[in-house]
């Protein structure tokens, strides 16, 4: 779950935030709300859906190099609509913003790019599959078989990626409930790419293999007044089962929420409660004080695990800031995966 | 002790508080002249970096087309090669009462808006009302009312933080506001690049490259413009001094008996001086604050007209309210202390050598200067000077320092050169009294040159700088009349209407003439150039001041461009010479035409040629030629049939009055001060006639006792004074004429980029010469009453009196 976009949100504040339900399928602002029981379907979902308010492409490799060391990147592309409509020319409300990231067990980097929607300097089109901004580009002839690419003046990344399985429904068929108040947002991912390519750090390049997961979501709902940030999860084991897992820490206490995802790529939906996450070491990062080692614990499927980041400094200091890095996996599972947290200021 | 020598020093200003307030009057009026140009200056300096600040001016790295705007596509392909860079569409909107510049900025990847920040943090600018449209407006407080009183335009946001006749807005509502769609008009290179890029030559070969520090055209043009306001400032300054030093002489000189008393009494001589230091410290800071209080009036007065100036004339942002700045207020008390401190130097060296006993010397201490040889070859090496830095430098700086060098020069000249002409009338004296009067105003000489040579300079400087506003006037009314020969000038709204309109006028109009124009880099420099039709509207008046046989043959053909006077200066591009408009086209120069009032440089080349080149050049302004008598019924007749605003239908004489308008600010300053110099310079005069005062009963008794009525010598009096204005005045004659020639031929070409002829106005000389004997006479009435009901007793005690 990325509801970071609260952030960008409150970035960009809308001049009449969404408060509550103005009608069914559409909010105050007429923006279109997810509906539980819409299908899903492809590849016209993978492009945008600019009748709604927040979306994004949103892809994390964990990476090794052949110099044996680990890395991760992040590859992200966000969509903000100031308006439910589209239009050609400066004058779209259609907003582009994208993170890319680099991390090494010492070094984090991070570049930011932002756009205009209607000109032509970033967008998505489904078919063939390209999500661009700027010179960044993640594109391949369809949804399986994607190139990514970004650049900044420290560093830059290369890869391809060839999906493994299915694509992944969260929650009741692609409808993924925020709040205990319903919020929700349509949701799905693709757990599993096979990743090969070239990072360039400042020392020079690195030949580098890994796993991939992107995630698509889209919505026009913010979080319930009460929730304040997540931490968010996306594992991968060796035995090839995947997790994706996420509390929303709330006044009104936590709200968790998952997909256990077998080898084969079947999914199976966590609702509240069957995930319990816990901090287990605070890291000083950038002025304040967030957990970078976590126990969480799945006992439906006998899981219990310690999650450690790769690089504790992995700090996104971007327009709207956040911790988002590679960690690993050790316990009853041992694995690798992603780790993203805001609201700890 | 040192309160008793206090008191003593304080007890000379109380018997004289004439003499007081003429020393603090001095003072505030050296301080308050060259104060009000500083204000004046740093409020523009001030604005401009506000500008550059606020709108990111000058500190990237630019992409511009070599022509015309650059199209939308280039700057996505160049974005999506991973150059990170931000657009912006500039242009004019026009308002009733003058246009206003256009900023638009894509708000999402422009680098530093203060402006926006600000705004928005105090009323919150929603992305949705900021982007979106109809959009919204950012402007300062006066901008903000001129739009706001306009139906139809987005609505306004206030800032403090942006410069009058600015408007900021999105990219996307500028579009629409200035009907250029899909159009940028440069590329800003932001800092952060990513690695390994595809070189910008390479991407975009058309584009040109303007590095940040090659672009200060604004500061460069400006700057000339406040040197020129500095060196008024400094001239009155000067001026001032004069009157203060004419006041420590005469005070110090009244006081030698007290002095003498109080040494003789035991107070040291170190102790005197530094109480007497102390008194001029704290003259210095009286007068100093009265100067700043006067400097901020008269700044404030003119500020509005230097604004209008820089506006019009440079399209400086230049906001018209003065703000109180405390460097200025530290600067001018400095300045005030300092020049107190230096017009006193001379009297405190010859206190610190009063020998306790010496009698009071016949002449004033004014009488101890250089020798007159020395002084005059001194001057003469001055004026050399000068004129070698002409020779040898050039630049705005060089026409200042032979300005310079010419004006003290000729200042310590005079009294040498006066000398010698009196005692040339010496020689044709009939009588004893004619021969006392001569001798005596050589007497007095000393004691007056300091006045005379303030009188000097701001006479010559109001010669020169008349001479050089009424030479600029005529040749711009001139110009203007042959520049402006169509009737009406039309903006259409878009190019269909513009076709519309040239269609409708066909049949209407004696000739429609199509004002096309694209903007191109020359040298770096931008350039308007624009593209002509053949028509004896040109042929007949275009003013040209150096041009190839068959000029407008060459033109008509396209074998040659025309280029105004700016352009050829700047880059010293003359007939024959070739100067390339465009990547690939060049031409050789076949003219050279003037162009007063604009800071840019411009081109002509035929339309067909340039149609050939840049095809999409606008088309929606004409000037239109009509009998005279029937364009006021055209005009209406035009606006109505394409319902066109006011300001886009413009008869020839409302533009001629508006750049009148514009040309007559451009100088209010300069007459300003120049009056205020020569104020300064009668005030000097009855300052040293007071002086002289005490001097001259003992000068006087003699004469009055052979027989000669008070009434006489009070006349005789008045005379002398007359005598030495004239004098002074015929001498600053031909000064004022080398300082005008200098402003035309030196400064104005530095400064404007133009040169003028000079044209000579005997009739200003002579009413000069009457308000320089006006001058003498009102500071000699002074002296003059009082000798006239001087009592007897007063002369007869002259001998009583051993001497």
């Amino acid at each position: 779950m990325r509801v970071r976009l609260l952030l960008f949100l409150l970035l960009l504040p809308l001049s009449a935030y969404a408060q509550g339900f103005a009608g069914l399928g559409s909010d105050a602002d007429g923006f279109a709300v997810p509906e539980r029981g819409h299908a899903l379907a492809f590849p016209r979902d993978h492009g945008p859906h600019p009748s709604y308010r927040i979306e994004w492409w949103y892809a994390t490799a964990t990476l090794t190099g052949a110099d044996g060391q680990d890395y991760g990147i992040q590859w992200t592309l966000f969509r903000s609509a100031l308006a439910p409509y589209d239009k050609a020319g400066w004058q779209s409300p259609q907003l582009w913003l994208a993170h890319a990231a680099l991390t090494t067990p010492e070094r984090h980097f991070v570049a930011e790019r932002l756009a205009r929607g209607g000109i032509g300097q970033a967008g998505v089109t489904a078919d063939p599959f390209e999500a661009w901004i700027d010179d960044w580009r993640m594109a391949g002839p369809d949804f399986d078989r994607l190139d990514l690419r970004a650049r900044s003046a420290e560093f830059a990344y290369d890869l391809s990626l060839a999906a493994q399985g299915p694509l992944v429904l969260h929650g009741d068929r692609g409808y993924s409930v925020k709040s205990q108040d319903g919020q929700a947002s349509y949701y799905y991912s693709q757990p599993n790419f096979a990743v090969t390519g070239t990072l360039t750090l400042p020392s020079g390049p690195v030949a580098v293999t890994g796993t991939a997961w992107l995630d698509r979501e889209w919505s026009s709902q913010p979080l319930s007044e009460d929730q304040t940030g997540w931490d968010w999860f996306s594992l991968g084991f060796d035995d090839g089962t995947r997790l994706m897992a996420f509390r929303l820490r709330g006044g009104r206490g936590d709200f968790t929420s998952g997909t256990w995802i077998k080898a084969d790529g079947s999914a199976t939906p966590l609702p509240d409660g069957m995930i319990a996450v816990e901090p287990l070491d605070m890291t000083r990062v950038a002025g304040r004080d967030l957990p970078t080692r976590w126990r969480l614990a799945l006992p439906d499927k006998a899981l219990s695990v310690e999650i450690e980041a790769l690089n504790p400094q992995a700090w996104m200091a971007t327009s709207f800031p956040y911790w988002e890095g590679p960690v690993r996996v050790t316990g009853s599972h041992d694995g690798k995966g992603y780790l993203e947290m805001t609201g700890y200021d | 002790m040192r309160r008793a020598a206090i008191a003593c020093l304080w007890s000379h200003w109380a018997r004289h508080p004439l003499q007081l307030v003429t020393l603090l009057a001095g003072l505030a009026l050296a301080t308050g002249l060259w104060s009000a140009v500083q204000a004046i200056n740093a409020e523009a300096r001030t604005s401009y970096a506000e500008a550059s600040a606020q709108l990111g001016v000058g500190q990237f790295d630019e992409l511009r087309a070599a022509s015309g705007p650059i199209p939308l596509a280039r700057y996505v392909a160049l974005r999506r090669a991973g150059w990170q860079l931000a657009a912006l569409l500039e242009g004019q909107l026009r308002l009733p009462g003058g246009s206003v510049d256009v900023m638009g900025v894509d708000l999402l990847s422009y680098p530093a808006l203060p402006a926006v920040e600000e705004t928005s943090q105090e009323d919150g600018i929603a992305p949705t009302d900021a982007l979106l449209a109809p959009g919204l407006l950012i402007a300062g407080p006066e901008t903000a009312e001129r739009l706001e009183s306009q139906p139809g335009l987005p609505p306004v946001r206030r800032t403090q933080n942006l410069p009058s006749g600015v408007v900021l807005t999105d990219i996307g509502t500028a579009e629409m506001l200035l009907n250029r769609r899909a159009e940028i008009t440069r590329l800003l290179i932001l800092p952060d690049q990513s690695a390994g890029l595809t070189p910008l030559a390479d991407l975009a070969p058309d584009l040109m490259l303007v590095r940040a520090e090659g672009r200060s055209e604004l500061a460069r043009l400006t700057d000339s413009f406040h040197l020129n306001l500095t060196a008024f400032g400094l001239l009155s300054f000067a001026v001032g001094l004069f009157i203060v030093h004419g006041m420590v002489g005469l005070s110090f000189e009244q006081r030698r008996g007290m002095i003498r008393t109080l040494r003789a009494l035991g107070l040291p001589l170190r102790d005197l001086t530094w109480l007497m230091l102390g008194e001029l410290l704290l003259f210095a800071l009286i007068g100093g604050l009265i100067g700043l209080v006067l400097g901020y009036g008269v700044a404030a007065a003119l500020l509005p007209d230097v604004a209008a100036t820089l506006r019009g004339l440079y399209g400086a942002p230049v906001d018209g309210d003065l703000a109180l700045q405390p460097a200025w207020v530290a600067l001018g008390l400095m300045m005030a202390v300092a020049g107190t401190f230096a017009a006193s130097a001379q009297a405190l060296w010859h206190l610190s050598r009063v020998p306790i006993l010496q009698a009071q010397g016949q002449y004033a201490w004014t009488a101890q200067g250089l020798p007159a040889r020395a002084q005059a070859g001194f001057g003469a090496l001055l004026i050399c000077a000068g004129f070698l830095a002409l020779v040898v430098f050039d630049g705005l700086i060089a026409g200042f320092a032979m300005l310079g060098g010419l004006l003290m020069g000729a200042a310590l000249l005079l009294p040498p050169i006066l000398s010698l002409a009196l005692r040339l009338g010496e020689r044709f004296a009939r009588g004893p009294l004619e021969e006392w009067i001569w001798a005596d105003m050589r007497a007095q000489l000393p004691g007056l040159s300091l006045a005379l040579m303030a009188l000097l300079l701001a006479l010559a400087a109001n010669i020169g700088v008349g001479t050089m506003v009424s030479s600029f006037r005529l040749t711009f009314t001139g110009w203007l009349d042959q520049r402006l020969a169509s009737e009406l000038y039309v903006t259409a709204r878009d190019e269909a209407q513009g076709h519309e309109i040239e269609r409708w006028l066909n049949s209407r109009a004696d000739a429609v003439l199509p004002i096309r124009a694209t903007e191109v880099q020359v040298a770096g420099e931008t350039v308007f150039l624009y593209g002509i039709i053949d028509h004896p509207t040109y042929r007949n008046n275009w003013p040209l001041i150096a041009e190839l046989p068959e000029v407008w043959d060459v033109l008509a053909e396209g074998r040659g461009a025309l280029i105004n006077e700016q352009m050829a200066r700047r880059m010293d591009l003359w007939p024959g010479d070739r100067v390339e408009l465009l990547p690939g086209w060049s031409l050789p120069v076949a003219g050279v035409y003037s162009d007063y009032g604009n800071p840019t440089g411009q081109a002509i080349t035929a339309l067909p040629a340039l149609l050939e080149r840049v095809p999409d050049l606008p088309n929606t302004r004409f000037g239109i030629r009509i009998d005279p008598p029937e364009a006021e019924d055209l005009r209406t007749a035009l606006a109505d049939r394409f319902a066109l605003p006011p300001q886009a239908v413009v008869p020839q004489a409302a533009i001629k009055a508006s750049s009148l308008a514009i040309f007559e600010k451009t100088f209010v300053v300069t007459g300003a001060l120049n009056i205020l110099t020569l104020g300064v310079a009668g005030f000097a005069i009855l300052t040293s006639l007071l002086t002289l005062w005490a001097h001259r009963l003992p000068q006087l008794a003699p004469v009055w006792a052979l027989g000669v009525q008070r009434d006489t010598l009070a006349r005789l009096e008045v005379l002398r004074s007359v005598a030495l204005a004239v004098m002074t005045a015929v001498l600053a004659l031909p000064l004022g004429l080398v300082l005008a020639w200098a402003l035309l031929a030196i400064i104005n070409v530095e400064a404007f980029g133009w040169r003028l002829p000079m044209h000579l106005f005997p009739l200003q000389w002579l009413v000069l010469l009457l308000l320089a004997v006006a001058t003498a006479i009102l500071a000699a009435l002074l002296p003059a009453r009082r000798l006239r009901h001087l009592p007897p007793s007063d002369l007869l005690q002259v001998f009583a009196n051993a001497r």
